[in-house]
């Protein structure tokens, strides 16, 4: 958790929107927020609630976090549910939803203390909307997927408990579906404050580059991301060796693992058997808290790539941009919202689309400042914390105040 | 004439997504009826908040994608140039948009252009909350000295939100200068047309019109 408190971020985003968080938070005081999701570490929803529901303590709201519980077997079943949602080819059987379903009335019969809202993370939870009818309260459906083009058998079978919610939530316009409740788009945010995100000295930076062997006076080119296919990591390792015909660079791959996904290892392996013997290329799989070591090693960069073929919404490059780094990154889902291309960074759809991209950036230092300065004005006003939270407040009070397009709220 | 002081409000909002589309020229104007006002509004109006990185070519989201992805461009200069302050309605506004868009499909001698999936036009939608920023001014002076100082979002609450979705027809500044028997400096305020400004230019705008016209302290 975080020892840090709000006005620590006043010199960073400005008293303004500080002290709007406060003027929002005495309307919504009253209220008890609980967040559900399925897992504490890893990934990138346990990294928002692990900074952000302590903020919202500060704010004087009473926040929970909880964890559903779930087996392997479960979290092989949501994890094909998520690579379908997004669209992939997955064989979903009748087994598989009964898993499913069984998961969600273990949690049910676990899970008895609700808050007044509950904002309920990704598909893995989403049957505890049963609880609705007994517990009562708001209840929001949070989706942290690009379900863009989802499989439509499981999306049916999921839109089944979504639209028991007061409300949905997705990172950008293109996820909306057709549903019978309101749909928000929030997008997701980076804690500037945090160990992965907050200022280094160059000494800490370079005493990490020296400990992972990379080398300090040569370009390094860097995906920060769990080993997962649709991360497109072997599409990296393609993009830089069309690189190395034409300029000399490192490649650093760098990821951990999530206790919900069970492919990572199988990937990992396939990143290693493909870089093969190159001492340039430096696959390393990061245990959880290496939270410094990734923003270490992040500001050591010259270029990252984020070369996703799905992306929910893509934070590693939030990340980079925050740290001014020239980004890369494929033209899907949220990443499209954070790359406005050649001003923020640089969109692309191939791996040779890539590697143009990085030669350009790699023979013009000025073009990587120009969208690195963009990109971290952007993540400002756009990306960090102190914005999430404001869309969660409001939507609290947008639970109290439904079927309004404008809300006039008087001094409480 | 009144004595009312003036209350800086503010407005925060969520964007909310209708689940809408369109893919082509005839889809965006197969929609344009069936979307709620507030998207009207939305894609009319919210560049103006957003960050100018590069001074946009159109702020108006339809005439954007228009000319950007359908490669529309002379409908996009079309869209761009319609002019919001004309319009004291959000209705009539739409109207005038379905207007534009269907004298370029009668001329248009050709199949439009239908793009991909990814790059489709999505209506959102503009849900606000209003609250008071606590600032207030009890005279002329004061409303001059503190207009200065107050956010862009107050500022954009107060000349776009609420001149066309609350329906009150000018900006609430001058309104409230109006009221106060100041309608110098309400005609001054008025004959500004924020959509051609940043909102910081805007904001130094009228604080000139202030002092140019002795209402500043």
């Amino acid at each position: 958790m975080t020892d840090h408190h709000l006005d620590d971020y006043r010199p960073i985003v400005g008293d303004q929107v500080i002290d709007e968080l406060h003027v929002l938070a005495d309307h919504v005081r009253h209220r008890r927020l609980q967040h559900i999701n399925s897992t504490s570490v890893g990934g990138g929803v346990a990294e928002i609630l692990t900074r952000m529901v302590p903020l919202l303590r500060d704010l004087g709201i009473d926040t929970t976090w909880d964890v559903i519980k779930g087996n392997q077997a479960f979290f092989a079943v949501t994890k094909a549910f998520h690579n379908a949602l997004h669209g992939g080819k997955e064989s979903i059987t009748e087994e598989m939803l009964d898993v499913f379903r069984e998961t969600t009335a273990m949690n049910l019969a676990d899970l008895n203390d609700y808050g007044d809202v509950v904002i309920v993370h990704d598909p893995q939870p989403a049957g505890l909307i049963a609880k609705r009818p007994e517990v009562g309260g708001r209840w929001i459906w949070r989706c942290h997927i690009d379900v863009a083009t989802p499989d439509p058998r499981v999306w049916n079978f999921l839109q089944k408990y979504v639209e028991g919610y007061d409300a949905s939530m997705f990172s950008m316009p293109d996820f909306a579906q057709r549903l019978s409740i309101p749909q928000y788009m929030v997008p997701p945010s980076i804690d500037p404050l945090s160990d992965k995100n907050r200022d280094l000295t160059n000494d800490e930076v370079q005493a990490v580059v020296a400990r992972y062997g990379l080398d300090p006076e040569r370009p390094i080119v860097t995906q920060i991301s769990r080993f997962d296919r649709l991360k497109d990591p072997l599409g990296v390792l393609a993009a830089y060796r069309l690189i190395r015909r034409r300029h000399d660079c490192q490649l650093l791959l760098a990821g951990g693992g999530a206790t919900d996904d069970p492919e990572g290892e199988e990937v990992l392996n396939e990143v290693r058997e493909a870089a093969g013997n190159d001492p340039d290329i430096h696959v390393l799989e990061l245990p959880p808290f290496s939270d410094l070591d990734i923003n270490a090693l992040v500001r050591a960069s010259t270029i990252v790539m984020q070369k996703s073929i799905k992306e929910g919404f893509g934070l590693t490059v939030t990340e980079a941009l925050w740290k001014r780094k020239a980004v890369i990154g494929g033209a899907v889902g949220g990443i499209r919202l954070q790359l406005l291309d050649g001003v923020t960074g640089f969109l692309v759809h191939s791996p040779e689309g890539a590697a143009n991209r990085a030669i350009d950036l790699l023979n013009d230092p000025e073009l990587r400042q120009a969208v690195g300065d963009a990109g971290r004005e952007h993540v400002r006003e756009n990306f960090l914390t102190t914005r999430h939270m404001r869309d969660y407040l409001l939507l609290m009070l947008a639970m109290e105040h439904q079927g309004e397009e404008l809300s006039v709220l008087t001094t409480r | 004439m009144t004595d009312k002081a003036f209350v800086f409000d503010t407005a925060l909002r969520l964007v909310t997504l209708t689940g809408l589309r369109a893919q082509s020229l005839r889809e965006l104007r197969a929609r344009l009826p069936e979307v709620p006002l507030s998207s009207i509004f939305q894609h009319t109006h919210q560049e103006y908040l957003a960050h100018d990185f590069q001074r946009s070519q159109h702020y108006n989201d339809f005439a954007r994608w228009v000319s950007d992805t359908l490669r529309e461009e002379a409908l996009g200069e079309k869209l761009a140039a319609i002019d919001l302050l004309a319009f004291t309605t959000l209705e009539e506004l739409r109207g005038e948009i379905i207007a534009t868009i269907d004298t370029y499909l009668a001329q248009l001698d050709r199949a439009s252009y239908e793009c991909r999936p990814e790059d489709a036009f999505h209506f959102c939608q503009s849900r606000s909350f209003v609250l008071p920023t606590g600032l207030v001014a009890h005279d002329v002076p004061e409303f001059f000295a503190k207009v200065a100082s107050i956010s862009n979002a107050s500022l954009y609450f107060h000349f776009f939100e609420a001149r066309l979705r609350l329906g009150r027809r000018t900006s609430d500044f001058s309104r409230w200068l109006s009221d106060r028997g100041r309608d110098d400096l309400a005609g001054a305020i008025d004959k500004l047309n924020p959509y051609t400004r940043s909102l910081d230019e805007l904001r130094v705008d009228i604080v000139a019109v202030g002092g140019a016209n002795g209402g500043a302290a």
